[in-house]
């Protein structure tokens, strides 16, 4: 490859040189150049939901996971996000045991798999605020509270309480009311 | 003469530079470890609830003297994708592309095709915002209705994710109380977009996801 640039290099050394030698009106010098946008960009990461790919996708499966298109996601993940589920959370050791929203292992690992997040475009934006389940995802939204809780805590959210909450349940900076709304850097 | 071959100099640095430029893509660059590594995605009603604001941060757990010094990688595209007819394939797109210090943003606008490959539209309706430097109040651009940033942030993430690890790795029983933020104190590269929700589908829910793609 770095003969390419050689190559390349000594082309556009030649050519300016022979451009310039016989007219003495620098023309050819360019003037500002608009982008560059052509080309063609190939997925690298991707996310939905937040700690998805983190919490239940396989180690070695994570780069997969990150180029497959949602719509082949549920065919190749959910039953790998199924037996993860299953060996991490004690209260979903037993078949038929659910979490506080009524989601047994197929149904809330079915939900997941599909990597993508709901949002409401008619009324409050919230990943979870006690009403509203899955209708967007806002800043202050504690979303890992909440996953914890539908995967530790069971029926009724009591059965695993070391483990269904993080006890960090706010930002180190407050957000700002108004665009662009994150705080600004430390 | 002496200004002439000055002259001179310049531009041949420029042709090559234009030229070494678009001879990247005889080669498929290596895949980038940070820059495109996506931290988080939001998507929430704006302040005017008639908007609704999409937000993706990529390059984590930067130190402020190391977001003194971080910048968006050129050839990494941060793609929003919104699926309003409940397929979830994409029906819109926003495509964030830095070039030379501003961060141009197309659309939304409907892409021509789908899936792990997109190309730029340059016909598409563009926001271009200067990227705000590090200890720079934030610069926002307004196209109409529409607002961008794009610039190093807070990272607005919180989780005791060190505890978790422990827990994970079987050396922890249960999270503390209270928990430690692990992501206290470091910030995030972020783009930041909000649009009229009239422009991507006016009503009802919508299937959203943000891809970052690497220019081929």
């Amino acid at each position: 490859m770095k003969s390419i640039y050689k190559i390349f290099g000594i082309a556009v050394f030649a050519l300016a040189a022979v451009s310039c030698s016989n007219d003495d009106d620098f023309t050819q010098i360019p003037t500002q150049q608009e982008p560059d946008f052509s080309g063609t960009y190939a997925q690298n990461d991707q996310m939905g939901r937040p700690a998805v790919n983190t919490v239940f996708v396989s180690s070695s499966s994570k780069d997969m996971f990150n180029t497959t298109i949602p719509t082949d996601q549920n065919a190749a993940f959910q039953s790998m996000f199924e037996t993860n589920l299953t060996g991490l959370s004690p209260a979903y050791a037993n078949p038929g045991d659910q979490n506080a929203l009524g989601l047994d292992a197929p149904t809330f690992t079915g939900l997941l798999a599909t990597d993508v997040l709901n949002v409401s475009l008619d009324g409050t934006t919230t990943f979870f605020d006690g009403t509203n389940v899955l209708t967007g995802r806002a800043l202050a939204d504690d979303v890992i509270s909440v996953e914890l809780l539908l995967i530790f805590g069971g029926e009724d959210g009591t059965e695993n309480p070391s483990l269904s909450d993080d006890h960090v349940d706010a930002n180190d900076k407050p957000f700002l009311t108004s665009f662009p709304y994150l705080a600004s850097p430390w | 003469m002496k200004n002439l071959k000055l002259v001179l100099g310049v531009s041949i640095f420029a042709i090559a530079g234009y030229f070494f430029l678009s001879a990247d893509h005889i080669d498929a660059p290596a895949v980038s470890g940070g820059t495109s590594d996506i931290t988080d995605f939001y998507a929430f009603q704006g302040e005017d609830t008639d908007n609704l604001v999409f937000a993706a941060n990529v390059q984590g757990l930067l130190s402020p003297s190391a977001s003194a010094s971080a910048t968006f990688d050129e050839n990494v595209m941060i793609e929003f994708n919104i699926d309003n007819t409940g397929d979830n394939v994409e029906d819109l797109v926003i495509q964030a592309v830095p070039r030379d210090g501003k961060m141009y943003f197309f659309g939304p606008f409907a892409p021509s095709s789908t899936g792990l490959n997109s190309m730029i539209n340059t016909s598409a309706d563009v926001t271009v915002v200067d990227i705000t430097s590090y200890g720079s109040n934030a610069i926002v651009e307004t196209n109409g209705n529409i607002k961008a940033f794009a610039g190093p942030r807070d990272d607005p993430f919180f989780m005791d994710f060190a505890q978790y690890g422990e827990i994970i790795a079987g050396n922890a029983s249960g999270f503390n109380d209270p928990g430690t933020d692990t992501f206290a104190g470091t910030n995030v590269m972020s783009v930041v977009i909000e649009v009229p929700k009239s422009s991507i589908g006016g009503t009802g829910t919508i299937n959203t996801w943000v891809e970052t793609k690497t220019k081929q």
